[in-house]
C-alpha cells in the first residue's frame, strides 16, 4: 500500500484526520481523552523511527488501553508511521486499522490491544528484557485508562515493576474519572505504595506533559497520571 | 537419567540456559525452589523470573520477553498455568505471534488428595483452542527430557504436559510423531495410548488383536501414522478430559467410515480425593476398567 510522504501535519490537524475514522462514535471519549499525551509522545519524546519502527534502539510505546484507537492512528498518520489514505477505510475487511489495534498488521504498533489489562504485563517483561541484555537507551511507555485500572492484572505488574526498580519504565494513565469504583486517594497513591515516582498532570498541556515524560525518576518506575475532562 | 519428569524439566532447562542465552524462565512461586536447589537461580542471575503468585503477570512478562526476542520457559501447575492466565496466553503470545515454552506439572492423576482446585483434566483442549500450539505428553522422565530438549530448540509456542504418572520404561520417542508399540493384524482395532496410559492400555489389551500406538505429541496430531494402521475402529485413551483429541481422529479418517471410542477423564465434580490409583479407576482408566470398555466396543463390531 502507498504511504504518504506527507510528515508536516500538526496537532491542529489531528481533529480532521480522526474525522476519516466513523463507525466507533462510542469510543470517541476514550479516543479523545489520549489525543494531547499520545500527540506529544510521538511529537515529543519518542525516539522512533517511522522508516524503521522494529529498531532495536527504539522506544517503546505500549497503548494498552486499545479502546478507541482513533487518536492512536491519527497520530501515527500524521508522524508518517501509517498512510492517511488508510485511516478512511479503517474497520473494513483489507484494512489494518480495526477499533481495536493489531501488532501484527502495523509494523509501529507494538502489541495487539483491546482487552484491557495487558499492556503493563508486557511492557514490564520488555522493561526486564531490556535491562537484561544491558540497553539502557530505550525506554518503555505505557499508556493506560483509570478504568483500566481496575483489572486486577494491572496490580500484579505495579507491585513487579515496583520491586524490580525499573526505571526505564513509564506509565501514563489517561484519567478520565471513568472508573466505575472510583480511587480513594487518588490512583498515583496505588502505585507510590509499590515504590514508583509518580507525577499528576494536567493532560491536555502540552508543556506538562513533556515535563513529566522526561522527568528523572533513578531506580524506580515512574507512572504519570494525566487528568483529562470527566467522561 | 532424571527420577521423574519435573526432575527432567529442572535438568532441560538447566541445558536451554547453558547453550541459549535467551532463554528465560518465569516462575509463580511453583518450582523456584527447584531452580534454587539446581544452582540455576545463581548461575543464570537475572534470567529465572519469579514473579510472585502472579499467574497473569507470569504470562505478561514472558510475552515482554518474548517481544524482547527472548525464549521463555512459563511454568507452574496447570490449573494455575493455563486456565487462570488463559486470556494472557491467547492475547499476550498467540495473538502477538509470540513463542514461549508452557511447561506445567500435576497433570493427569498427580493432585487428587488436592481435589478439584489443583486439577485441570481440559488443559490439552484448552490449548487446542490456541493457533500453532504443539502439544507433548510424555509418558516417561527420559521422553520428558527428549521433548522438552526439542521444544527448546524450536521458536515456537509449545505445550509441554508433565506428570508424576507415568509408564515404567521410556520408548524411543519422535516429536510430532506416534510410536507404533504393537502391530495387529492388518486392519486390527487401534488403540491410541497417550501418555502415562500406555501401561495400562497394554496390560487391558495384552491378548487381544490391536494395533497399540503410543502419542507423546498430540498436536500436531500423526494423522498418518493412524491411516497406515488401516484401522477403522479406534479406541482413543487419554489421561485428561476423554474425546480431547476425537476430532483429529474423525479429521484424520475422515474419507473413510470408523467408529471411536473416546475413554479419559470423565467431565463431572469427582468430589472425592484419594491417591491418583483410586482417580484413575473412578475413571475407569485402570487395566480392567480399559478392558471392559475396549472389549465392549470391539464385540459391536
Amino acid at each position: 500500500m502507498a504511504r504518504t510522504q506527507k510528515t508536516d501535519y500538526s496537532y491542529q490537524d489531528l481533529e480532521g484526520l480522526m474525522t476519516l475514522m466513523t463507525g466507533d462514535e462510542k469510543h470517541s471519549f476514550s479516543a479523545t481523552s489520549t489525543l494531547d499525551v499520545v500527540w506529544t509522545l510521538y511529537d515529543s519524546i519518542l525516539n522512533i523511527d517511522p522508516e524503521n519502527p522494529e529498531a532495536p534502539e527504539r522506544d517503546r510505546f505500549m497503548l494498552s488501553k486499545g479502546h478507541g484507537p482513533m487518536a492512536y492512528y491519527a497520530v501515527l498518520a500524521a508522524k508518517g508511521f501509517l498512510s492517511v489514505d488508510e485511516l478512511r477505510e479503517w474497520g473494513t475487511f483489507d484494512s489494518r486499522l480495526g477499533y481495536h489495534p493489531d501488532g501484527e498488521l502495523i509494523p509501529a504498533v507494538e502489541i495487539g490491544t483491546g482487552s484491557l489489562g495487558h499492556g503493563l504485563g508486557i511492557s514490564v517483561g520488555m522493561s526486564m528484557g531490556l535491562r537484561i541484555r544491558m540497553q539502557d537507551k530505550p525506554r518503555v511507555f505505557c499508556l493506560m485508562g483509570d478504568a483500566e485500572l481496575d483489572e486486577g492484572s494491572n496490580f500484579e505488574a505495579i507491585a513487579m515493576a515496583g520491586r524490580q526498580g525499573l526505571e526505564n519504565l513509564t506509565v501514563i494513565v489517561i484519567d478520565n474519572n471513568s472508573s466505575s469504583l472510583g480511587w480513594p486517594e487518588g490512583i498515583a497513591k496505588r502505585f507510590e505504595t509499590e515504590g514508583w515516582s509518580s507525577t499528576t498532570i494536567d493532560g491536555r498541556d502540552h508543556e506538562d506533559i513533556k515535563t513529566a515524560l522526561t522527568q528523572s525518576h533513578p531506580g524506580v518506575p515512574h507512572v504519570v497520571v494525566a487528568k483529562v475532562e470527566a467522561k | 537419567m532424571p527420577a521423574t519428569m519435573r526432575d527432567a524439566f529442572i535438568e532441560s532447562t538447566g541445558r536451554m540456559l547453558e547453550n541459549n542465552p535467551d532463554a528465560v524462565v518465569v516462575l509463580a512461586d511453583i518450582s523456584n525452589g527447584n531452580f534454587r536447589d539446581a544452582g540455576l537461580v545463581d548461575k543464570y542471575p537475572g534470567r529465572i523470573i519469579n514473579c510472585g503468585i502472579r499467574e497473569q503477570l507470569m504470562v505478561g512478562v514472558a510475552a515482554g520477553l518474548a517481544k524482547e526476542g527472548f525464549r521463555p520457559v512459563v511454568h507452574s501447575y496447570t490449573p494455575f498455568l493455563l486456565e487462570r492466565p488463559y486470556e494472557q496466553i491467547k492475547i499476550d503470545f498467540a495473538h502477538l505471534g509470540l513463542g514461549g515454552i508452557f511447561v506445567s506439572i500435576g497433570g493427569s492423576f498427580d493432585t487428587a488428595s488436592s481435589g478439584r482446585t489443583h486439577q485441570a483434566p481440559g488443559d490439552v483442549g484448552l490449548m487446542k483452542l490456541l493457533p500453532d500450539f504443539e502439544i507433548h505428553v510424555p509418558g516417561h522422565a527420559d521422553e520428558a527430557a527428549v521433548l522438552l530438549d526439542s521444544a527448546a530448540a524450536e521458536d515456537g509456542r509449545v505445550y509441554v504436559r508433565l506428570s508424576a504418572d507415568a509408564n515404567a520404561e521410556s520408548r524411543l520417542v519422535e516429536p510430532g510423531k506416534f510410536h507404533v508399540e504393537r502391530a495387529g493384524s492388518s486392519g486390527a482395532p487401534a488403540v491410541i495410548a497417550v501418555g502415562p496410559m500406555l501401561d495400562r492400555v497394554l496390560e487391558a489389551t495384552a491378548d487381544l488383536d490391536v494395533t497399540v500406538l503410543y502419542a507423546t505429541t498430540v498436536m500436531p496430531f500423526d494423522s498418518w501414522t493412524l491411516r497406515d494402521t488401516g484401522a477403522t475402529e479406534i479406541v482413543l485413551v487419554e489421561p485428561y478430559l476423554l474425546g480431547t483429541s476425537a476430532s483429529e481422529v474423525s479429521g484424520a479418517l475422515h474419507d473413510r467410515p470408523h467408529r471411536l471410542l473416546s475413554l479419559g477423564v470423565r467431565n463431572m465434580e469427582l468430589r472425592h480425593y484419594g491417591t491418583a490409583e483410586d482417580h484413575i479407576q473412578a475413571h475407569g482408566l485402570d487395566a480392567d476398567g480399559l478392558r471392559e470398555n475396549i472389549t465392549g466396543f470391539i464385540s459391536l463390531a
